[in-house]
């Protein structure tokens, strides 16, 4: 339990309070990039620092700036909204809280977060994968994608692509002549 | 570096809020908030245990948890697309409202 | 020789090893060494570089630029350099004016979520032989783009709370330029890493330092995708940064100032100074990838110590961008998202196919010259149908005359 970690586990875990509470949604958004920040620095800690890059270049750079962009064409930045506390709150907030306890009791209980007394090996492997983080390289990272994982690598760049001219096609606007149309024809 | 517990402690309590924010949120956009916020959880927890795990060498949480950023991008930008053609629509992005196809 | 080029690094060694710090300050003296002369630096650089843009802008435009305000407070004239002294003064005295309907978190916030950033990306540029603040040497190219991207999010909070119709429409359209023109950035950057096979800036300027013929050094920019590279990177530099002929987000005809208008004071200063320094830092990465970094032209040219010739060539880069700003006209929205979509993107991926062939045509042993001419070739022929392509909306110019 670092202090490092302390500090930056509290920040995210706060943000991402803040980002699912306010009642602003710009500042949801920009406290949502508060905690992708946050998780980048735990990458960082972790030792994946490939990651923890790749997260800050595509969750901040790109998808915080898409949520924004979308926050902004739907009109939601213009009345923050009262809190509306329909029947279904208490359901929810009572499924994720129960979620969490019962992930967090099979977590304790589990023999693989005993502490040092059962594990010299887990005290030792800290020390051999510190050594192991300077051993992780990119290059190793590349030769992998491109050799066991090239299947899913392809299949990655056909989705990107798909949901790439998807999105764009999805929210084109429509020609007026076409909507009105089509519109007739089905009525009529 | 923390223990394996305190890192897979942080990624549920992040999942947590992501699911009550989802399942409590009446705003399309909060809803996809919710749910970008419990993929960043999973990730954490992949990499996490990829660190802690005996043969660091072998990367699968780091390609796990690139290809989870990477689908999680392109799901962002589908589910935006949908929400701003609905707002077209329905002028309101408030998911309680778009119920036309209710019975 | 040596030792003028090492001086830095043994100053900084000599102050570490004075005998009267004690062992627990010595990581943090150590960065603090290494991040104040950068940080120094920079800060002078800035402050000279808008002098001499104002009045390198002015001789281009037939007019003299600041040329009064030598030493302030004095009679000293220094043709004009001091002025970025009295502009400092003057944006640290004036008042701060925040709109009322401003949201007052998010708009102080703004300037600083820019400056950070561009100052972390400073970090891992070598300036000299052994002289780079952090070396990753896993991934030093992605830490920079990293910090790039988080410069986007505070061009946003600055429109969004100035509560103003035109910093909203002008961070929209800001964001939407540097979000379209990263790919071209990133991708050109990535023909230079395939055929270093490092993401470390230290390692590729490293390979850099090998020797041609006639003792040139091998700088990324003698190859055909170097040069292609560097071209299609330097636009993609100038359109991120905001500068002519791409800063339609600050153009003072057409939005006031953009998404900084509300700003003042000091606040509108390090807005002005992120600006400047995201140029520097970018000027920089691109002198690291294909320029050479800090190695010099020829061998026999090493006598001068390579963190002047770092500096030397920045300023050259510095001087393009200043000249390009006078000179070029300024491109309209749709021109520019056309640029970056239609045009930079396919030659950036012509780009990479065209350096993978150089790298294997040399391993197959074509000779120097062949080698190069069709690599050449192979670049522009889609580069000139390219063009073609896409100048058919540009028809003839009819003229029509009052009769």
């Amino acid at each position: 339990m670092s202090l490092a970690f302390v500090i930056i586990a509290g920040l995210t875990a706060a943000s991402a309070v803040a980002a699912m509470a306010l009642r602003n949604l710009v500042h949801c958004a920009l406290s949502l990039v508060v905690m992708f920040a946050g998780l980048a620095g735990l990458y960082l800690q972790l030792g994946a620092e490939f990651v923890g890059f790749v997260q800050v270049i595509v969750y901040i750079g790109a998808v915080a700036i898409l949520i924004v962009f979308a926050i902004l064409l739907t009109r939601g930045m213009e009345q923050p909204a009262p809190a509306r506390i329909t029947t279904a709150t208490p359901w929810a907030v009572s499924i994720a809280v129960a979620a969490f306890f019962v992930m967090a009791g099979a977590a304790v209980n589990s023999r693989k977060f005993e502490k040092p007394s059962a594990a010299p090996a887990l005290q030792a492997s800290p020390g051999t994968s510190k050594q192991g983080a300077s051993a992780i390289s990119v290059k190793s990272l590349g030769v992998r994608l491109m050799g066991d994982y090239v299947v899913p690598l392809q299949v990655l760049g056909l989705l990107l692509t798909a949901a790439m001219i998807g999105a764009v096609i999805i929210a084109m606007p429509e020609r007026k002549g076409e909507g009105g149309g089509g519109e007739e024809v089905d009525r009529g | 570096m923390a223990d394996l517990g305190d890192y897979v402690l942080l990624s549920m309590l992040l999942f947590c809020i992501g699911l009550a924010g989802a399942l409590t949120r009446r705003n399309a956009i909060m809803v996809l908030i919710g749910i970008e916020l419990m993929l960043n959880a999973a990730n954490l927890n992949f990499i996490a245990f990829w660190r802690h795990s005996e043969n660091a060498n072998e990367l699968h949480g780091v390609m796990f948890a690139i290809f989870s950023i990477a689908i999680a991008a392109a799901e962002a930008a589908v589910g935006l697309a949908l929400i701003i053609t609905i707002y077209r629509h329905y002028r309101t992005t408030n998911v309680d409202e778009v119920d036309s196809m209710k019975g | 020789m040596t030792a003028l080029d090492q001086f830095p690094i043994t100053l900084k060694h000599w102050m570490l090893g004075l005998s009267f710090w004690p062992d627990w300050l010595q990581p943090i003296l150590s960065a603090l060494l290494s991040i104040g002369p950068i940080i120094l630096v920079f800060a002078l650089l800035f402050g000279l570089v808008t002098v001499i843009e104002r009045k390198a802008l002015g001789r281009i435009q037939n007019r003299r630029g600041p040329n009064r305000v030598g030493i302030p407070f004095t009679n000293v004239r220094l043709a004009g350099f001091g002025q970025f002294i009295a502009d400092g003064i003057k944006t640290l005295t004036k008042e701060d004016v925040v709109p009322r309907a401003a949201d007052k978190v998010v708009h102080f916030l703004a300037p600083i979520a820019l400056v950070v950033p561009v100052m972390l990306a400073f970090a891992v540029l070598p300036y000299g032989r052994n002289m780079v603040a952090l070396d990753l040497p896993e991934t030093g190219l992605v830490f920079f783009f990293a910090v790039g991207a988080a410069t986007e999010l505070s061009v946003f909070m600055a429109g969004w709370s100035s509560c103003n119709k035109y910093s909203l429409l002008g961070a929209m359209r800001a964001i939407a330029q540097m979000i379209s023109y990263e790919l071209p950035l990133i991708l050109s950057t990535l023909t230079v890493v395939m055929l270093a096979g490092s993401l470390s800036l230290v390692s590729i300027v490293q390979q850099q330092e090998s020797t041609l013929a006639l003792g040139i050094h091998a700088w990324n920019v003698l190859t055909p995708w170097g040069l292609a590279g560097f071209f299609l990177f330097m636009v993609a530099a100038a359109a991120e940064s905001n500068r002519t002929p791409f800063d339609l987000p600050e153009a003072e005809s057409e939005l006031v100032a953009g998404y900084f208008t509300e700003y003042s004071g000091f606040k509108f200063a390090l807005f002005f100074l992120g600006e400047y320094f995201g140029l520097f830092a970018i000027c920089g990465l691109g002198i690291t990838l294909f320029l050479g970094g800090w190695t010099a032209p020829f061998a026999f040219l090493n006598v001068v110590p390579s963190w002047i010739w770092f500096f030397g060539k920045l300023a050259f880069l510095i001087g393009f961008f200043i000249w390009m700003r006078g000179t070029i006209p300024r491109l309209r929205a749709d021109q520019l998202m056309n640029l970056a979509w239609k045009f930079l993107l396919p030659m950036t991926l012509v780009n990479m196919v065209v350096a993978a062939i150089w790298h294997f045509a040399g391993q197959a042993g074509w000779p120097g010259v062949i080698r190069w001419l069709f690599c050449a070739a192979m670049i522009l022929g889609p580069y000139w149908m390219l063009g073609r392509g896409l100048e058919t909306k540009v028809g003839k110019r009819v003229y029509r005359y009052a009769s």
